[in-house]
């Protein structure tokens, strides 16, 4: 490798400068490392200065206002607030396990940066599993949590605990299932592949059924509302954080917020064709802008959600998982590997050398989509029996409650 | 030689990961230190696949091993809290298993590391080192270990339709 620019070939550049071949490629991996880990730490600060003004412009309110321009700064004041605050470790609480939730959870998120694809040259590291890498790494998080709620030794705490467990296990199954759809369609696990892949088509056009189950299960896994069991403040005072304090309870959170951005980007990488977009080839800073532009929607949406719907029951939130998300992501994958073989076996699949052309890739994506549509079809068929079937017996359910009533004023 | 070069430092960085966690895991009074002990000697052993080359594997241990197994363990044990501090020995076959670890481990020096001494050849050639790829040919390929691959789905299958029986409502 030559030294061409001082950002993309700095190894080269320092042993041009007369240093040590070994030190200076450790010198350019460990500012890589750093500077992969201090991004999404950077923009928390800025996701939450977003989710507070969302939430109060949704509430009629203004939101932070006061600290900077636009309330820029009010995050920073509150970090601030929160190292200063005294910490409290719980009598009865097992102090090393109790202290290092905080980072567990912290870093399990900031773990999964390193396979996302953030333009053509700029990823942590193009690992060749690295859809496997991040399911992985994530899954690291729920224990976490578990380890939080046990060592408070509080019951409130601990009964967020059992919640996650139930949570989070489960919804990562079809979480799992849905980054299958990407896996089988790109041929390969690793994410760059996954965005490349993507030049002709993106993927959510194949698989909108995959994508939408996606997003659902990564709103669960973060927690966010309607699935925010986890921390349920009107059922569990808390939930599993209550009796942390100052950074450590700002840990958790910084850590969820990070984990909401970052579903986005991974959304976005796997089913919207990540940094793709005009002119990325010539200018590869320009992926920066298309990845994080595209991954803002999601993320946008994602706090419209929180906003604006209310809580699910623990046992519907376990209905929907297990009686609707799993069948169907089982139902989705075996559809699109059938369909797969079958458009390469009449030979509609582009040919690997107009892989990237939009034309070619027409007839694969329009009968993956209308096996997807027909999937769609079927389910809100199924829906719909179901609720017609469902409601006359919940309507005479509440009739006979009504008539027992007055009966019982009698007694 | 053993040369002190980046991957050496690593190996014994799990090394230590691993052994430290098992051993914790074996003296460890608190059921749940004992089963975050358990997870650190997982994650050693995953750091090892890598170093192994073996990427897959070692995302299959921490997905399947830490992220699924090690959490049920911490499930049950939480449901049980009088499990958590232990003050006396409960369990009187201590030295059976001690015995049977202590037989497993000898087994393992004589069949494993025995045959390294004496005829380490300088010039082997390297393993021919196989690729995800390769690994999941090798699990459909009817030359190769479709059929190990088939029944260990039929099992987890059958395991998976006898839990639901057992958990069944009886009416």
């Amino acid at each position: 490798m030559e030294c061409r620019d001082i950002i993309n070939t700095l190894a080269a550049c320092l042993q041009e400068g007369g240093m040590n071949p070994g030190l200076a490629s450790f010198v350019q991996i460990l500012l890589g490392v750093v500077l992969v880990t201090l991004a999404p730490l950077i923009i928390v600060i800025l996701l939450i200065w977003v989710e507070r003004k969302f939430a109060a412009r949704i509430q009629d309110r203004i939101g932070p206002n006061r600290v900077g321009p636009f309330g820029l700064l009010q995050t920073i004041a509150d970090a601030v607030k929160l190292i200063a605050k005294e910490d409290i470790v719980p009598a009865g609480a097992d102090r090393f396990v109790f202290n290092l939730a905080p980072i567990i959870s912290v870093v399990s998120v900031i773990l999964i940066w390193a396979v996302i694809p953030l333009s053509p040259i700029h990823i942590g590291v193009d690992l060749e599993i690295g859809a496997l890498y991040f399911i992985a790494v994530g899954s690291i998080g729920t224990l976490a949590i578990m380890m939080a709620g046990w060592s408070s030794n509080n019951k409130y705490a601990l009964l967020g605990a059992f919640r996650v467990v139930a949570q989070l296990v489960s919804y990562e199954i079809p979480f799992v299932f849905a980054i299958l759809i990407p896996v089988m369609l790109a041929g390969s696990m690793g994410m760059q592949d996954i965005v490349e892949a993507q030049r002709g088509m993106w993927f959510f056009v194949l698989s909108p059924i995959a994508m939408i189950i996606f997003f659902l299960s990564a709103q669960a896994e973060t927690g966010r509302a309607p699935f925010d069991l986890i921390e349920a403040e009107s059922e569990l005072v808390a939930g599993y954080n209550i009796e942390y304090s100052g950074m450590k309870f700002g840990l958790f959170f910084a850590g969820e917020f990070v984990h909401v951005l970052t579903n986005a980007l991974l959304l976005v990488a796997l089913f919207f064709g990540g940094w793709l977009g005009p002119f990325v080839d010539q200018v590869p800073a320009l992926g920066f802008v298309y990845m994080f532009g595209k991954a803002a929607l999601f993320y946008l949406f994602s706090l419209l959600l929180r906003n604006t719907l209310p809580r699910v029951r623990i046992d519907q939130m376990m209905n929907f998982n297990w009686k609707f998300l799993v069948p169907l992501s089982v139902v989705n994958v075996i559809v699109v590997a059938l369909l797969l073989q079958i458009v390469r076996a009449l030979g509609l699949a582009p040919a690997p050398e107009l892989a990237n052309d939009f034309v070619a890739n027409l007839p694969q994506a329009v009968i993956l989509l209308l096996g997807n549509l027909a999937i769609i079809a079927v389910v809100l068929n199924m829906l719909r029996n179901f609720g017609r079937s469902e409601r006359p017996a919940e309507a005479a359910a509440i009739r006979k409650d009504e008539e027992m009533l007055p009966a019982q004023a009698a007694h | 030689m053993l040369e002190l070069n980046p991957q050496s430092i690593a190996f014994f960085i799990f090394a230590a990961f691993t052994i430290g966690g098992g051993l914790g895991v074996a003296t460890s009074r608190n059921l749940i230190h004992g089963a975050l002990y358990l997870i650190l000697s997982l994650f050693g052993g995953a750091g090892l696949f890598i170093l192994l080359s073996a990427p897959f594997l070692a995302a299959a241990q921490i997905l399947v091993y830490i992220g699924a197994i090690a959490i049920l363990i911490i499930f049950a044990v939480m449901l049980t809290r009088s499990m958590t501090r232990l003050g006396e020995v409960y369990n009187r076959q201590w030295w059976l298993s001690a015995l049977v670890g202590v037989g497993f481990f000898v087994l393992l020096v004589i069949g494993v590391i025995l045959p390294v001494f004496g005829n380490l050849d300088p010039n082997a050639a390297p393993l021919d080192v196989g690729t995800t790829m390769d690994l999941g040919i090798a699990l459909v390929d009817g030359n190769q270990f479709v059929l190990p691959f088939e029944v260990a789905s039929v099992l987890l299958t059958a395991a998976l339709i006898g839990a639901i029986v057992i958990a069944r409502d009886r009416d």
